[in-house]
């Protein structure tokens, strides 16, 4: 699956935690959070990683940026084996791989001005010289649509929309090639997510640049997206382009998301997919498929056997023994 | 038309900025009949928070509050605050985003929602514990005995939210404001919590002011809509007429921004239909002039001389000179 022009490719990675359970937080049970996930994503891509809280999509990024070790599975980054990094190197090339967090309000440190903030980067990583760091951070400013005058400012003085602006143009400082961002939208209002959006898809095509692109939100997924993973309890059930699984998903947990995107249509006739209830807790993951205890087509199968990630046609894959059983009509899907 | 259960008549918040009273819900008029869902939206900054709180006598202490509140036939802002302790929750109730944030994390549940229905229905514990599993039954929270006895921590978001609405309704109520109901909530849990209003709506004959800065997730939960802007209300009507033919340039912005699935085209070519600019800061709304102004795509001559009024427009009205006399007054 690999080709030259995979920028990004995650191989079987696997994150566990010790869960600590009893009197003396003695127990060796582990909770496993991602689950032999496998993703790739070209230059110029941009990956939707979909999933609710809990499914693992966070933790997945978090693995991809470094913040947290995997415990098995390989990560190969403009074919350099990103795991095997460490110290300075794992430094060095960190600079092409940022992030954007989900809340710029703790993202920031309220202490600092926005220019400092912007210009930390490039200090630690020896990018700019002194006397080159204002015009570098100005130019950083304008490229996400904010002043100069702005630098001089704390992250407090800022709306959360201008604050996500400034998340993203410290994450550009070091000129990445690979952007991991995570629910970088979903604490702001729905008119300024779209005006933050919207920089990062000019910011994509005027810097060429790749996101992996998490969030629950299935809508705005779709629209920023080339194509969608959508997690369920640590494992991909469902990958494929972008609007092809948003028309048709296989995976009926994909069907289930996609009837829970409120319709602005009053009128709409869509039926919901309800899920019975609650997601089971990824520390005690239930037999076969995981999804079976709540999967409106289950069959006896499913309790018994875990369905693999298989490869169907037109480039899609779906972790499911009965793909595209489910069907929910999408609103306002042109088919 | 029968008599609402709530009118609500120029209520005014005004807030002390740099020396000076700002209105921050600038006589915002509407009525709320029984059963009926009312939504109120607008983004960050628009006032509908404040608007919420006003209405259950819980807005900042600062703040200076008129206007009339007539909540079945008496006017609620001459209450004296113990008059208040048995209007709120009892006849009007709230729930708030955040559901983490409203839970005492070192009680269990059930004693919270017990002390909800304590203070509301004097009743024997054996009595009062019955009520608060009826109501954890009615909110469909799974196994609702052993829920009492879950500590907040150990409970998803959904389940958070669900245990609050408990509480909530714990005092019988005839109006519910929720706030932001389901903005912490993932996509599925917050399509459930929202057929949940909707059933409590039904069955109870509850009244809702649904308030939100996400028109698409109102669309098929409420009657009517009321949209504020920078504080006063730009456009009410039915909301299956505001759907189909938004009548004021805020209200068709915030329809635009709703996600959609669907999109077509390369993802290249993709873009967010945004609305441009930001809500004025309420120490910078200057008067004579409609506040949308700076961000509307439809502003002519008349929008920069005064501010327009509530016109007539389709089922409801919109505060917009394209609906009104196109002299300026």
């Amino acid at each position: 699956m690999s080709s030259p022009d995979t920028l990004l490719r995650v191989e079987e990675v696997t994150k566990t935690y010790p869960v600590r359970r009893g009197v003396f937080g003695t127990s060796t049970r582990r909770l496993t959070a991602v689950n032999r996930v496998s993703l790739a994503v070209r230059r110029g891509e941009t990956l939707g990683l979909v999933g609710e809280s809990g499914s693992g999509k966070t933790t997945c990024g978090r693995l991809i940026a470094r913040l947290e070790e995997a415990d098995s599975g390989r990560i190969w980054f403009e074919e350099e084996d990103w795991l095997a990094l460490s110290g300075k190197g794992l430094r060095r090339r960190r600079r092409d791989l940022q992030v954007v967090f989900q809340d710029p309000q703790t993202s920031l440190n309220p202490r600092m001005t926005c220019a400092d903030q912007i210009a930390e980067p490039l200090r630690v990583q020896g990018l700019a010289t002194r006397r080159a760091m204002p015009g570098r951070v100005e130019e950083l400013l304008a490229e996400v649509g904010l002043s100069s005058e702005a630098g001089s400012r704390f992250p407090s003085e800022f709306s959360g929309g201008q604050r996500q602006r400034i998340a993203i143009a410290r994450a550009l400082a070091t000129r990445p090639k690979f952007l991991v961002c995570d629910e970088p939208v979903s604490s702001l209002d729905v008119s300024v997510a779209a005006q933050v959006m919207n920089l990062l898809v000019d910011l994509r095509e005027k810097k060429g640049l790749s996101y992996l692109f998490i969030s629950h939100d299935l809508a705005a997924v779709e629209r920023i997206s080339h194509r969608i993973a959508v997690m369920y309890l640590g494992r991909i059930v469902e990958e494929g382009p972008a609007q092809r699984v948003t028309s048709l998903p296989l995976h009926p947990y994909t069907a289930a998301l996609l009837s829970a995107v409120p319709e602005p249509d009053p009128f709409s006739g869509r039926a919901r997919v309800v899920l019975p209830g609650e997601p089971p807790s990824p520390a005690d993951p239930p037999s076969g498929c995981a999804f079976h205890p709540r999967c409106p087509i289950a069959r006896p199968r499913c309790r018994e056997e875990m369905p693999p990630l298989f490869p169907l046609a037109s480039g899609r894959a779906a972790a499911c023994f009965f793909p595209g059983e489910l069907q929910v009509r999408a609103a306002g899907a042109g088919l | 038309m029968t008599e609402p259960i709530l009118a609500v008549r120029d209520l005014t918040v005004e807030l002390p900025i740099g020396g000076e009273w700002r209105p921050a819900v600038n006589r915002v008029s509407f009525d709320l009949h029984e059963g009926e869902s009312l939504a109120v939206v607008g983004e960050t900054g628009c006032g509908k928070t404040l608007l919420g709180r006003a209405l259950i006598n819980l807005a900042p202490e600062e703040a200076r509050v008129s206007g009339t509140l007539v909540y079945r036939g008496r006017d609620l802002l001459r209450l004296t605050e113990a008059e208040w302790g048995r209007v709120r929750g009892g006849d009007i109730a709230f729930v708030f985003q955040e559901p983490a944030a409203a839970l005492d994390p070192v009680q269990p549940i059930g004693a919270q929602i017990l002390e909800a229905v304590r203070l509301h229905r004097a009743s024997g514990s054996r009595e009062a514990w019955e009520i608060a599993r009826g109501l954890l039954a009615e909110v469909s929270f799974p196994d609702p005995e052993r829920g009492l006895g879950e500590y907040p921590h150990r409970l998803s978001g959904g389940l958070k939210q669900r245990a609050l609405l408990a509480m909530a309704l714990a005092g019988n109520p005839a109006i519910l404001v929720a706030d932001e109901p389901t903005t912490a909530l993932d996509a599925t849990v917050s399509a459930e919590v929202l057929e949940l209003l909707d059933r409590l709506r039904r069955d109870r004959g509850l009244s809702l002011l649904l308030i939100t800065h996400d028109l698409g997730s109102v669309a098929r939960h409420s009657d009517r809509t009321l949209v504020l802007y920078a504080g006063r209300v730009a456009e009410e009507a039915a909301t299956a007429d505001l759907f189909r033919s938004p009548r004021h340039p805020y209200t068709r912005g915030l329809l635009d921004c709703v996600a959609r699935i669907g999109t077509t085209g390369s993802p290249e070519a993709r873009r967010f239909r945004a609305i441009p600019g930001a809500v004025p800061d309420l120490a910078f709304r200057p008067a004579g002039r409609c506040s949308f102004v700076p961000r509307c795509p439809d502003r002519f001559a008349p929008c920069e001389l005064s501010e327009p009024e509530l016109y007539a427009a389709g089922s409801g009205e919109a505060r917009c000179f394209l609906y009104g006399p196109r002299e300026a007054p």
